[in-house]
């Protein structure tokens, strides 16, 4: 089945290049409040925000603890988060396909 | 555009949530009516992507950032309801960064997710039915539908914030502000989004949900897989 080898090799494809992303060009994110920060600070309601839960959590505001180059530290919290989601993305998706009686799975054929 | 803890009430957050797990529900219902083995990866990467571009903000206006939402690129790529599933997902994920409030959460499945991913793909299904059949159109088509999906999503916030915001501001300079800004933030959006469709439709156009009638030839193959046959 040469089509699910070259979706294979697509989704393999976008994953290198999502991880390129996160690792190599989200240290160089501009670093200026985005659109509702920046109306948040400008009309005088940024004050009511509140501690995030997570706040002082391992991967908070993208950075990894314990990594001190900011660079590296926000680099390496994009491809954890990319993994992740990736996975939690696998895990919901796959369990949502549909179940028939008249169908053996077809796992991707090896 | 991730709402924090606090910006707004308990109420209005708590109603948001509700309606938020309604659309999630009509999502997963919807999606496991046509999801199948070959789209699951797919569907997997079009959310790690998605979490991936949200990092890049880049600049819009003097000190002020946007990145992309990705609801209405996910919802072309793989489908609406999925799609809306993809970025609910990063947002999910997200939280753990201490991006987008836990309890803020419902809202920012409303804001971020379904409202861009629906939203989103009713204009760009919509322009298509006006545009001739091409790669071409499909490419603009998304652009416009991903710029104006995110300017949906600064109204869908401001509706919040005038019903539960923890803050009296006049509310019309805040409508004002945000959809200002998020109109600028939307040409990033549209830009990111045609070029990121315009590749896919270049290596796979097959893949992309939102232009499947362009990739009719390749479909001819039989649909009902009998139990047994196998490569």
């Amino acid at each position: 089945m040469r089509n699910i080898a070259t979706t294979r090799l697509f989704v393999i494809a976008g994953l290198l290049m999502s991880f390129a992303l996160a690792l190599l060009v989200s240290p160089y994110a501009n670093p200026n409040p985005d659109g509702l920060n920046r109306v948040a600070e400008d009309k005088g309601f940024a004050g009511s925000e509140t501690d995030h839960t997570f706040g002082d959590g391992p991967l908070a505001d993208y950075a990894v603890r314990g990594v001190d180059d900011d660079f590296v530290s926000k680099g390496l919290s994009g491809v954890i988060g990319v993994l992740a989601t990736f996975a939690l993305g696998l895990a919901l998706f796959a369990s949502l396909r549909p179940r028939r009686g008249d169908r053996t799975t077809t796992k991707e054929n090896d | 555009m991730h709402i924090p803890d606090g910006f707004i009430n308990a109420g209005t957050s708590l109603g948001a949530g509700v309606i938020s797990a309604g659309g999630v529900a009509v999502a997963v219902k919807k999606t496991s009516e046509y999801m199948e083995d070959k789209q699951v990866p797919l569907a997997g990467l079009t959310a790690a992507f998605v979490f991936a571009v949200q990092m890049l903000n880049f600049p819009v206006a003097a000190g002020t950032s946007g990145h992309l939402l990705g609801g209405a690129l996910a919802a072309i790529l793989v489908g609406p309801w999925a799609g809306a599933l993809c970025v609910a997902v990063v947002l999910i994920v997200q939280a753990f960064f201490a991006d987008g409030g836990v309890t803020a959460l419902g809202l920012n499945i409303l804001d971020v997710s379904l409202v861009p991913a629906l939203g989103g793909y009713a204009v760009f299904a919509g322009l298509r039915r006006v545009l001739p059949d091409s790669k071409a159109s499909v490419t603009f088509a998304a652009g416009i539908a991903a710029g104006v999906s995110v300017v949906l999503s600064s109204i869908a916030f401001w509706s919040q914030f005038a019903l539960g915001g923890n803050v009296d501001i006049a509310l019309g300079s805040v409508l004002a502000a945000m959809v200002g800004v998020h109109t600028l933030i939307g040409i990033g959006e549209g830009l990111i989004t045609a070029a990121t469709v315009a590749l896919v439709l270049g290596v796979r156009p097959d893949l992309v949900y939102g232009a499947r009638d362009l990739a009719l030839p390749l479909e001819v193959r039989p649909q009902m897989r009998t139990a047994g046959e196998t490569s």
